[in-house]
């Protein structure tokens, strides 16, 4: 099974993406944890997209959130008991896999909460990769279900 | 969607919720909790009805353990196993006191 989705990548269309890959899930019988941690990498992914992908940027060069959008594509494939989710978009060049993972062993005092969601896609997934071809962003990720 | 009910009864807080706490849902719950948490010296989650949960409802979460650390304390029970594992993934097992 192949299937497609695009949108403007704004917040408010979180709920069709993840409408999108549910639907296109229970379809192949994919279990309620399986699907859980699939649809939770989606969100994550989805949202860096929408807050950061097409923002200005300030006089560092970081993204400021908010501040644009632009079009993004998701492309969903479902084979032989494996799910792969391949998100496309033309924002500036970035790479979510470089940052570093969050100190999961500090206090609720010391725990800062950037770079957990990535961090959470990667243990919700099986395998993730990140490729810049084409002024595109292509993150694509693989969970066995 | 996400249903938060809660109840207060002298500093004991208890929310329940019931759904989906996730980007769209989470600004709902901070809402909620920034506007009945003073004077509240014992806040109860009770998320056996909590389907999911993503970074952005953990966010919400660890914001409200922190005011408790510093007005009294916070418990979190009945989390289903696929919020618990997002719990221990993620270190949060070890910041919230689950019961």
């Amino acid at each position: 099974m192949k299937k497609k989705f695009e949108c403007e990548a704004t917040i408010e269309n979180l709920e069709k993406v993840m409408g999108f890959v549910e639907e296109a899930l229970e379809s192949q019988q994919c279990d309620m944890a399986r699907l859980m941690q699939i649809t939770l990498a989606v969100e994550e992914i989805y949202v860096n997209i929408a807050h950061y992908a097409y923002g200005k940027l300030d006089e560092g060069g970081k993204p400021i959130p908010d501040t644009g959008t632009g079009p993004m594509e998701l492309d969903l494939e479902a084979d032989k008991g494996q799910v792969y989710l391949t998100f496309k978009d033309k924002g500036f060049p970035y790479n979510p896999l470089e940052k570093e993972d969050p100190d999961t062993t500090l206090s609720a005092e010391e725990r800062e909460i950037g770079g957990l969601g990535i961090f959470m896609v990667k243990k919700s997934m099986d395998e993730i990769s990140y490729d810049y071809k084409d002024g595109k962003n292509i993150l694509t990720m693989m969970k066995h279900i | 969607m996400l249903n938060i009910k809660d109840e207060k009864k002298g500093e004991d807080l208890i929310v329940e919720l019931e759904g989906r706490l996730d980007t769209t849902t989470s600004p709902q719950l901070e809402e909620k909790i920034n506007a009945v948490i003073e004077g509240v010296s014992k806040l109860t989650f009770d998320l056996k009805n909590l389907e999911y949960i993503s970074s952005a409802g953990l966010r919400v979460l660890l914001s409200a353990q922190k005011i408790m650390n510093k007005q009294g304390r916070m418990v979190v029970n009945n989390p289903t196993e696929e919020v618990q594992e997002i719990f221990e993934v993620t270190g949060f097992s070890d910041i919230f006191t689950i019961q």
